[in-house]
This record gives C-alpha cells, sequence and structure tokens, in this order.
C-alpha cells in the first residue's frame, strides 16, 4: 500500500494522465472536527486533553502544597470546592493521598504520556518523514477514542462518595488490593484500574501506528539516516511503550482478580480490622516486578521525547548542525535498550535479594553514559552557535539544564547503598520532577512553541511565552532544590504533616517558601493556556513568504500553511539530505527537499 | 504519479507490519505473566496440577482450524468464493469449538477441586488459558465479520490485505496456544 492509498482506504484508480483522481472531500463537522482520521487533528485533541488534565494535575498539587506549606492553617475556599474532603478548610488525610496519587497518575499517564508523545508524534511524524497519513487512520482515530473514554472514567473518580484511588500512583497492593483498608482502595481503586487498562489499549494502538509509520510510509530518498531526531524519539518511545505498556496490563488483571474474584496473587497472610484474612501464597513484591517493568520504560517514553524535540529545536535555533547525529541515534537506541534492565533500581528497599541489586546498580548507572552523550551534544551544539532565543529555544535550554541538575542526583540514586538513606524521601521527589517532571514539561512546551505556527498558522505572543519561560524556569528550581536538602535530611515523601517532628521543623519556613513558589508557577501556566487559545484566533498570521518562519530544512514546513487531510497538495516531495544542513557552504539553510548540488561540500 | 507509485520500495505493507507487531505486544504480555508464573513457581505453597484431557482435544481443533483458514486464503486468491466462504465458516466453528472446550476444560478442573482460589497455582493456570482464549474470542469475532462481509451483493471484493492479516493473527493465537500448553506442562 502506498500512501495515496492509506488516505482513501481502497486502491485508488489512476488517471490516463497519470494523476490520481482527488475524490473531493465533504467533511460534516463531526468527521472533521470529532471522529476525524486526520493525524493533524488528532494531535491537536491530544494537546487540548492534555492541557485540562495538566490544569487539573497541577490544580491538585497546589491544593497539597497547601497542606504541606501551612499545616496550621485552614483554608475556608477549600470546603466549597471539596465539601466534606476538607471539612473546616483543612485536607481530610485521605483526601491529601488521594491529590497526591491523581496528581502523580494524571501528571505521568494523561499529561506526559499521552499530551506529549500523543500530541508531537501524530503530528510531526507524518510530515516529517513525508507521509499522507498514519498507517492506519482508523486506528489512530481509535487510539484517542480509548483516550478519551480512559480520561472520562479517571475523571468520574473523582465524584465518587468514597474518593479517588489513593494508594500512590504505583498503587502497590496489598494496600490497593483490599477495600476494606481505606476508602481510597474502594471504588475508587476500580475505576483507576479500568481507566489505565484503557489507557494502554489507547498507548498500544497509537504505538503501533507510530512505529509502521516510520519503518514504512517514509517518502522517497527518506532514509533512517535522514529522519530528523524527533522522529527517531518517537520511534523509539513508541517501541518502548508497546512492549512494556501490555506487561502493566497483565498487572493490572491480576490485581482485579484479587480484588474481586478473590485469588492471592499479590495477597498472603493479611490481617485487617482484627480479621484474619484467607488468602495465602502471594507476593507483593511481584507485583513491584511486574509494574516497575512498564515504569521505568515509562520514564524514558515520558522522556524521550523532549529529548527528541529539543534537539530539533536546539539545532535550528542555533543555524548548526546537531553535534554527533549518529551518536545521538546510537544514545537513544542504547537509553531505550537499558531501560528494560534497570526496573529494579526503584525497589532495593522492598526486601528483594540484595545480590540482585548490585546487577540493577551496574546497568543504572550505565545509563548515565548515552544521557552525559546526549548532553555533551547538545551543549556541543550551542557551542559558538549564532542562537535565536525564540521562546521554544529557551524552553529547549532549559530542558537540557533540568535534564543535568536532575540527572546528576540519579546517579546518587542509582546506588543501593545510598538509595538506602533516600529511598521515599524528598530527595527522589526533586530528583524525578526535574529530570522527567519538568524537563519534559518544558521539552513539551518548546514543541508547542516550535510548532504552533505549522498547527494554526499563527505565531504565538512573545513577550507572553517569555514571561511564562523566565517565570517557570525560576520557579522549577525554587521549588525543587530546596528538596534535596529536605530529602538529604531524611524527610519523607507523601505525609501529611511534618510539624510534629523536632528533626524536620526547622523546614517549617522552607515548605512555606516552595509551597508560594507552587502556586505562582501555577498562576504563570495560565499565561500560556491564554496564549495558546488567544493566538489560535487573533494571532499574527503566518503568511506565505514567512510559512517557514524559523528558517528550519524539515519537510512539515513545505505543506501549505494550512495542510489539508494528506498534507501536500501534490507530490510528496523527494528527500535529497539529511535534516541539519544549517550555515553550510555560506547558506543559512538548505531544506532537505533541495537536491545536493554538483558543487557541494560533502558533509 | 504512476513513476512515483512505482518507484517506491517493495516493502511488506503497513497493515502487516501493525498486525506483526501487536502480536508482538501480545508476547509480552504472556511474557510477564510467564516469568510471574516461573518466579512464583519457586517459592512455597506451589501446588501441581494436571492438564485437564480435554485441553489434547482443544489443541487438535485450534491446529485444524489453521489449516482451514489456510485453504480459506488458498481459495480466495484462486477465486473459487464458494470454497471459500465454506472454509471461511468451517474456520469460525472451529474456533468457537475451540473456546467451548476451553470452558469445558475449565469446568473439569473445578470439578477435581483446582478452583480459581485454592492455590495461586491454579489461579495462574485461570488467567493464563482464560486470557488466551479472550484472544481466540476476538479472532471469532474478526472471522464472523469476514464472513458475514462475504455475501455483501453490494460490492465484490478483491483486497486480499485482511484475509492476510486474519491469517496472521489466527496462526499467532494457535502458535501461542501451543506454547502455552507445553509451558503449563512442563513447569507446573
Amino acid at each position: 500500500m502506498n500512501n495515496e492509498e492509506v488516505l482513501h482506504e481502497k486502491p485508488l484508480v489512476v488517471h490516463d494522465a497519470g494523476h490520481a483522481i482527488h475524490e473531493h472531500h465533504h467533511q460534516s463537522f463531526i468527521t472533521k472536527y470529532i471522529f476525524s482520521q486526520d493525524h493533524k487533528m488528532i494531535s491537536k485533541q491530544y494537546l487540548l486533553t492534555g492541557i485540562i488534565w495538566a490544569v487539573i494535575g497541577g490544580f491538585f498539587s497546589v491544593i497539597f502544597r497547601l497542606q504541606l506549606g501551612f499545616p496550621d492553617q485552614t483554608f475556608p475556599f477549600l470546603e466549597d470546592i471539596f465539601g466534606h474532603w476538607a471539612k473546616g478548610g483543612r485536607l481530610d488525610t485521605e483526601f491529601y493521598y488521594a491529590l497526591v496519587t491523581m496528581h502523580g497518575t494524571i501528571l505521568v499517564f494523561f499529561v506526559l504520556t499521552a499530551g506529549l508523545s500523543g500530541t508531537f508524534s501524530n503530528f510531526l511524524i507524518p510530515l516529517q518523514v513525508g507521509a499522507r497519513d498514519m498507517a492506519s487512520p482508523f486506528l489512530n482515530m481509535l487510539s484517542y477514542w480509548f483516550f478519551f473514554l480512559a480520561s472520562i472514567v479517571m475523571f468520574s473518580s473523582l465524584f465518587l462518595q468514597t474518593g479517588p484511588a489513593s494508594g500512590g500512583w504505583t498503587i502497590y497492593p496489598p494496600l490497593s488490593a483490599l477495600g476494606d483498608a481505606m476508602d481510597g482502595s474502594k471504588g475508587g481503586m476500580d475505576f483507576w484500574l479500568t481507566s489505565i487498562a484503557l489507557f494502554i489499549i489507547s498507548v498500544l494502538l497509537g504505538g503501533l501506528n507510530y512505529i509502521t509509520t516510520v519503518l514504512n510510509m517514509r517518502t522517497k530518498g527518506m532514509y533512517m539516516t535522514r529522519l530528523p531526531l524527533t522522529v527517531w524519539s518517537f520511534l523509539f518511545t513508541a517501541i518502548l511503550g508497546v512492549l512494556t505498556f501490555p506487561v502493566l496490563l497483565s498487572a493490572v488483571v491480576l490485581l482485579l482478580f484479587d480484588r474481586h474474584l478473590g485469588t492471592s496473587f499479590y495477597l498472603s497472610d493479611i490481617v485487617i480490622g482484627g480479621k484474619i484474612l484467607p488468602n495465602e501464597g502471594g507476593s507483593p513484591i511481584l507485583f513491584q516486578h511486574l509494574f516497575w517493568f512498564l515504569g521505568h520504560p515509562e520514564v524514558y517514553i515520558i522522556a524521550l521525547p523532549a529529548m527528541g524535540i529539543t534537539s530539533e529545536v536546539i539545532s535550528t535555533n542555533s543555524r548548526k548542525p546537531i553535534f554527533g547525529y549518529m551518536a545521538m541515534v546510537g544514545s537513544f537506541f542504547a537509553i531505550a535498550s537499558l531501560s528494560f534492565l534497570v526496573w529494579a533500581h526503584h525497589m532495593f528497599v522492598s526486601g528483594m535479594n540484595p545480590f540482585l541489586g548490585s546487577f540493577f546498580v551496574l546497568f543504572t548507572l550505565l545509563i548515565a553514559v548515552p544521557s552525559a552523550i546526549k548532553v555533551f551534544n547538545w551543549l556541543t551544539t550551542l557551542w559558538k552557535g549564532n542562537i535565536h532565543f525564540t521562546p521554544g529555544m529557551l524552553f529547549a535550554i532549559g530542558f537540557v539544564s533540568l535534564f543535568i541538575s536532575g540527572g546528576l542526583t540519579g546517579i546518587w540514586l542509582g546506588n543501593s547503598a545510598l538509595d538506602l538513606h533516600l529511598h521515599d524521601t524528598y530527595f527522589v521527589i526533586a530528583h524525578f520532577h526535574l529530570v522527567m517532571g519538568v524537563a519534559s514539561m518544558f521539552g513539551m512546551f518548546a514543541g508547542v512553541y516550535h510548532w504552533y505556527p505549522k498547527m494554526f498558522g499563527r505565531f504565538m505572543n512573545h513577550t507572553l511565552s517569555y514571561l511564562h519561560f523566565w517565570i517557570s524556569f525560576i520557579g522549577a528550581y525554587f521549588i525543587f532544590w530546596p528538596m534535596h536538602y529536605e530529602g538529604l535530611a531524611g524527610m519523607p515523601r507523601r505525609y501529611y504533616d511534618f510539624s510534629n517532628w523536632e528533626s524536620f521543623k526547622m523546614f517549617g519556613g522552607l515548605n512555606e517558601f516552595i509551597s508560594i513558589t507552587a502556586i505562582i508557577v501555577f498562576a504563570a501556566q495560565f499565561l500560556f493556556i491564554f496564549n495558546f487559545f488567544y493566538s489560535m484566533y487573533k494571532g499574527r498570521k503566518v503568511t506565505e513568504r514567512n510559512k517557514n518562519p524559523w528558517h528550519s530544512t524539515t519537510m512539515e514546513w513545505t505543506t501549505p500553511i494550512h495542510p489539508p487531510h494528506g498534507n501536500w497538495v501534490s507530490e510528496i516531495p523527494e528527500v535529497h539530505r539529511w535534516p541539519y544542513d544549517y550555515g553550510k557552504d555560506g547558506r543559512d539553510f538548505i531544506a532537505q527537499t533541495e537536491p545536493v548540488g554538483a558543487d557541494e561540500s560533502k558533509h | 504519479m504512476i513513476a512515483v507509485m512505482k518507484q517506491e520500495k517493495k516493502t511488506i505493507h503497513p497493515l502487516k507490519f501493525i498486525m506483526w507487531a501487536g502480536c508482538a505486544s501480545i508476547v509480552m504480555m504472556f511474557a510477564g505473566l510467564s516469568s510471574a508464573y516461573i518466579v512464583k513457581r519457586n517459592q512455597a505453597n506451589w501446588l501441581s496440577f494436571d492438564i485437564p484431557v480435554i485441553f489434547y482435544y482443544s489443541t487438535a481443533v485450534i491446529i485444524l482450524s489453521s489449516v482451514t483458514i489456510m485453504l480459506s486464503r488458498k481459495a480466495f486468491i484462486n477465486r473459487e468464493m464458494k470454497h471459500y466462504k465454506r472454509w471461511l465458516f468451517l474456520t469460525t466453528i472451529l474456533g468457537i469449538t475451540f473456546v467451548l472446550l476451553q470452558y469445558l476444560g475449565f469446568k473439569q478442573l473445578w470439578a477435581s477441586g483446582i478452583t480459581l482460589t485454592r492455590n495461586v497455582s491454579f489461579s495462574f493456570l485461570y488467567i493464563i488459558v482464560g486470557l488466551h482464549a479472550v484472544h481466540v474470542m476476538g479472532g471469532v469475532v474478526a472471522l464472523v465479520i469476514m464472513y458475514l462481509k462475504s455475501f455483501s451483493r453490494r460490492r465484490k471484493n478483491y483486497n486480499q490485505i485482511y484475509i492476510d492479516l486474519m491469517n496472521t493473527y489466527w496462526h499467532f493465537v494457535d502458535l501461542l496456544w501451543i506454547y502455552l500448553l507445553f509451558f503449563l506442562l512442563l513447569i507446573r
């Protein structure tokens, strides 16, 4: 099947003159905006849903930060929002856990997996490899709607009488397996498991499409070695997702059986409320193994797309070829393969065999090598570049900064000996928020600012973007840097109130500071959201003359300003060179579609 | 346009590739379960069990159905639509029979005291065999749709791709069952 057939779902009739007959697309509102099979529209649907989830997830963090920063104060407005979960303006202890759990679940799965790779894999893969659409537009549409369904289920769980799931986003049994253990393990947990099962189907359908499109639907001349690094990162992300999410599905199925059908996969020797449960022979460690077999690659499912976007944005805005293209691809490959062999570094204190631990320490520390290669390559791409500080570029550089700061503490935590002290403290919170949370968020912002003109045919407001960047960037360090000190002092994560501990009293002021900064940073995100929606209708228009506003070499900018379903009006252009010909032979940039000239120097 | 089409490399059909990658992801799901099973087996409280005889019959049925679906594809290629429908129908029936036999096997197990919750080894047996049966049922649904479509008078079908996809998936669940059977026989 070639590209034309994909779009029309059946073999094309080919005209005598050699031109495909283009059926006139008559699209109703529903087929164009709702049940769309156009990858560009699906990507916008992902982005919009992701933004809504990010606001909800971020809002939850602000609420529990209020509790952590001001444990002895009451906030009557909380009772107006949450009713009996915040009686008298103080968060209910169980609801505090629900907020923490939902914040993690929403941000990890719904924002940084679906919102990030759903948006940009969908938008960029067909446009950058030169395809009319995904390999199967129909499955692609299904992928979004499974995600939507998962979102609905997760969102409804917030309105249950007993509240949403509240055993932490890792939902470790036995706590999550026993409804009697707490309210958050009752109906909310079933909603959580159902939602994640639907979400897994969505990721699989999407991922299968991404892989196939990259491997099979590239235009003529687009060899794998000529793919932009964004596409490479989406490819590895999708492979990771397709191979690890099914394992989470197994874990979820077993947990559902334990909850409702009385099996004992994860349960053994439990006394609850003075009653001895009949379950015997299960092991909660089994769940942790299955969960983290997905859970660790999941970290890279979140980080790799941000790395790909960063590479592309940094190279474009430094007006220099990316430093070490093959090293970049190689390190993607190394990170992706190593990520399968490190899951148990989340379990050093779980009681697993300590000799097993040393194996996982070795592989975990090995990941530092490809990560360092990437950082080195980004910095050397910037080095002596003609840097254009566009909003996208600022966020990309911000990504590199946060990735270094957060990555270095990964070397601490990867050591099983150090981990004994640091496990489940604020040190871990600081580490993963910097390295994959905020950093990937920055990668996402870089992508939105950079490709907004292509998505909507208009520009975002630069002043608001700069304001958004500086507040978020400084705020991110102000929030998470102090947490390192708290963690080193042994302050545990997920606790409701630290004011009873003599040793943590000294952090009272620091916690207040973190909470206030978090509120400011959360408020600053509305600069972005306003900018995003305002510019959609009122932003400066992209004109024919500057339809390639960042002077990029990649193929998406060769399409019309508002690409139709099918992306290119006439034939798909042929590709003649790699995507990073910046500043070559005295020319600012050379598009991938331009044939190699006779007197051109080699690259 | 024609020139462009001709120049395109003869690579694997994208939908076929999606099917293969999808199979890989199903394999990962069962790999997760089998490794959990192996780890569990080496711990205390593991009770061994006998595979019910019915499972051998169901194995024969699903192997036979793989043969019939191959014959249906061959008939389709030769445009012998009557044979194509017949073999497709037979495959569907065999698929349903397989699921029924698995169910009977479960009943037999249950009657002999191997119930879902008695021991974790039995729970695994039910989950692994059951999840495989769910995948077969999915295939049966696709087969039924394909069979009904073959009666459509409105359009003639010359497109072989969906038949190829069905073949791949059906052989896959067949092989998966054979693997699971050997797995359960050798490690229990």
